[in-house]
């Protein structure tokens, strides 16, 4: 076991750099916005990875910190006039803002409670943007400009569009990586294990979720504030409690706790989506519901997770 | 300074309609080895929860070093220098046997909310952590994930691990719980050398164990002290006997 961990290890920085490669090519072959979409949704499920995967929190309230963003964004550079790097950070800080909000209030429960809490939470933010004037109502935020990334270079341009996306991706990425392999990291991996225990060595666990809470909801943020600039959208979808069920679809999916799972979930379900929706229509949801069903009963380690087990079982062989 | 390093005025706790620890006036010396002992559900864990604030007491005080800790958190009074184990061994599992020492070392970089820096800037801890694992014979386990070893190892990386916050007084629930002979007397060796210049309370069934290491000896029935002295007098005492009539524990001690 301890062999096949550090091949993993010495695996890692290859696999990322073979798909850091392809992810720069790809726009080339695929259409790109197909591809900002895969980015957009496997950050936000890496960001909802952070806590679930590493921290085991299940939060069911993702979809506010996505949503805000987004609208947040939106608004900043629709109404403000300001340019897209800076609406990507305000709609970034923003969802940071809200996370800590909900996490001081949820974080001292587990469980099922700590879901139903980040539900609420989450039910009245989108309460909030379907009333309010600015944020459109059930129209959501329509007709955002990508604007010039520094004022420079046209976003217009799809293939710019995309590298702006696959940078912001690849920061994203970055950020929850390190934070993994961070001393914050180890101590999280140890709350995980066993939490009475990181207690009687003196550490105060709910400031560390707190701070993986705000980390997570300011990365959902991210993928959030960057998605509405790419589909110069903001709609009700992002904030809706489907959205924060679909992140923990995509997660379960890719591999709960895997660096890579989810993208890869991400990248099946948003490929799914927009296979189906042209043949089987509102069936999609079905469809989902039954791949969900298996993935649970059937491969629980989900698909990255399954393929590091069967590499695993053929080095010890 | 006290010569109690710790003392517990009218500790009481009850779960609705049942009171599991009643009264309880508990002194431990300071630098002493003092057992805890006592049969099922006499108290024993509850007492340990009500000291380390995993519990709050329903009434009473506890004062650590002269200071009131009744109403602190748990992590406050484990920063103070008090740090329990668990009956059920406390390490962390899928971590290494090296990483699991330095998660108690951590806190002295004071970088633990660094979710910035590398964890190889934790590498500074091994030359610490491999001297607390040579010190209870696990330098050899370093890399060895912990799940992976035997039972009575885990017991000694948990010792280990408290080790390292440096605790002026440790608190062990039944250190020597399903372990063999062998694993016993280990372990029995390690809590005697590491009782150097510190307190430790310890829960222990093991009668033999509490007969040849330990300095003062309560002993709890229906969460109140019957007794408390040293073990050639306690273990004379006719209600103690009583207390434990059935088992025979008290004679098998002497044999």
């Amino acid at each position: 076991m301890n062999n096949t961990n550090s091949m993993f290890a010495r695996a890692m920085p290859l696999l990322l750099g073979a798909l850091f490669v392809i992810g720069l090519v790809a726009p080339f072959a695929v259409y790109p916005t197909f591809l900002m979409k895969i980015l957009c949704f496997g950050l936000f499920a890496c960001a909802f990875n952070l806590l679930l995967g590493f921290v085991g929190l299940l939060s069911f309230g993702h979809a506010a910190f996505l949503g805000t963003a987004g609208y947040i964004c939106g608004m900043l550079v629709r109404d403000a006039g300001v340019t897209p790097e800076v609406g990507i950070v305000g709609g970034t800080l923003a969802a940071g803002a809200l996370g800590w909000v909900f996490g001081v209030l949820a974080i001292r429960r587990t469980g099922i409670y700590f879901a139903m809490i980040t539900l609420a939470l989450s039910q009245m933010v989108y309460f909030i943007v379907l009333q309010w004037k600015a944020t459109g109502g059930e129209d959501g935020l329509q007709g955002v400009p990508r604007g010039h990334l520094f004022g420079v270079i046209d976003l217009s341009n799809n293939l710019a569009m995309y590298y702006l996306v696959f940078a912001v991706f690849c920061i994203g990425f970055a950020i929850i990586y390190r934070t993994i392999h961070s001393p914050f990291g180890q101590i999280l991996k140890a709350i995980r294990e066993n939490e009475p225990r990181a207690i009687s060595l003196g550490y105060d666990v709910a400031k560390f979720k707190l701070l993986a809470f705000v980390l997570s909801a300011s990365l959902a943020g991210l993928a959030g504030a960057t998605k509405t600039l790419v589909f110069q959208l903001a709609s009700l979808t992002d904030v809706h409690w489907h959205m924060s069920g679909e992140v923990v679809l995509m997660t379960l999916l890719g591999g709960l706790g895997t660096i890579l799972g989810p993208l890869v979930g991400a990248a099946t379900i948003v490929s799914l989506q927009s296979e189906l929706a042209d043949t089987v229509g509102s069936w999609v949801t079905v469809i989902m519901g039954v791949i969900f069903v298996i993935c649970v009963l059937l491969f629980r380690r989900g698909i990255v997770g399954e393929l590091q087990a069967l590499i695993q079982r053929a080095g010890i062989r | 300074m006290s010569e109690f390093i710790l003392e517990t005025n009218g500790l009481t706790k009850e779960f609705k309609g049942f009171v599991a620890v009643s009264n309880v006036d508990l002194k431990v010396q300071r630098g002493h080895i003092h057992a805890l002992i006592g049969p099922n559900g006499a108290g024993k864990t509850t007492v340990f929860n009500l000291l380390t604030k995993f519990l709050p007491p329903t009434s009473g005080s506890i004062l650590f070093e002269g200071q009131d800790i009744t109403r602190e958190a748990p992590v406050v009074t484990a920063r103070r220098g008090m740090v329990r184990s668990f009956q059920i061994s406390a390490t962390f599992p899928n971590l290494t046997v090296l990483e699991n020492v330095r998660i108690g070392l951590q806190r002295t970089l004071g970088t633990e909310f660094h979710f910035w820096r590398s964890k190889k800037s934790l590498d500074v801890l091994n030359g610490r952590a491999m001297e607390l694992l040579e010190s209870v014979d696990l330098a050899g386990f370093a890399d060895t994930v912990t799940v992976e070893m035997p039972y009575g190892r885990k017991r000694a990386l948990e010792i280990a691990t408290t080790l390292a916050l440096d605790p002026k007084m440790m608190l062990l629930d039944e250190p020597t719980q399903g372990m063999g002979s062998e694993d016993i007397a280990r372990v029995v060796e390690l809590i005697r050398k590491v009782s150097a210049n510190r307190t430790i309370l310890m829960v222990e069934h093991n009668l033999s164990v509490v007969a040849n290491l330990c300095d003062r000896i309560t002993v709890l029935t229906r969460g109140s002290i019957l007794a408390e002295g040293p073990y050639a007098e306690v273990s004379k005492n006719p209600k103690v006997l009583e207390a434990y009539v059935g088992s025979d524990d008290i004679n098998d001690a002497h044999h």
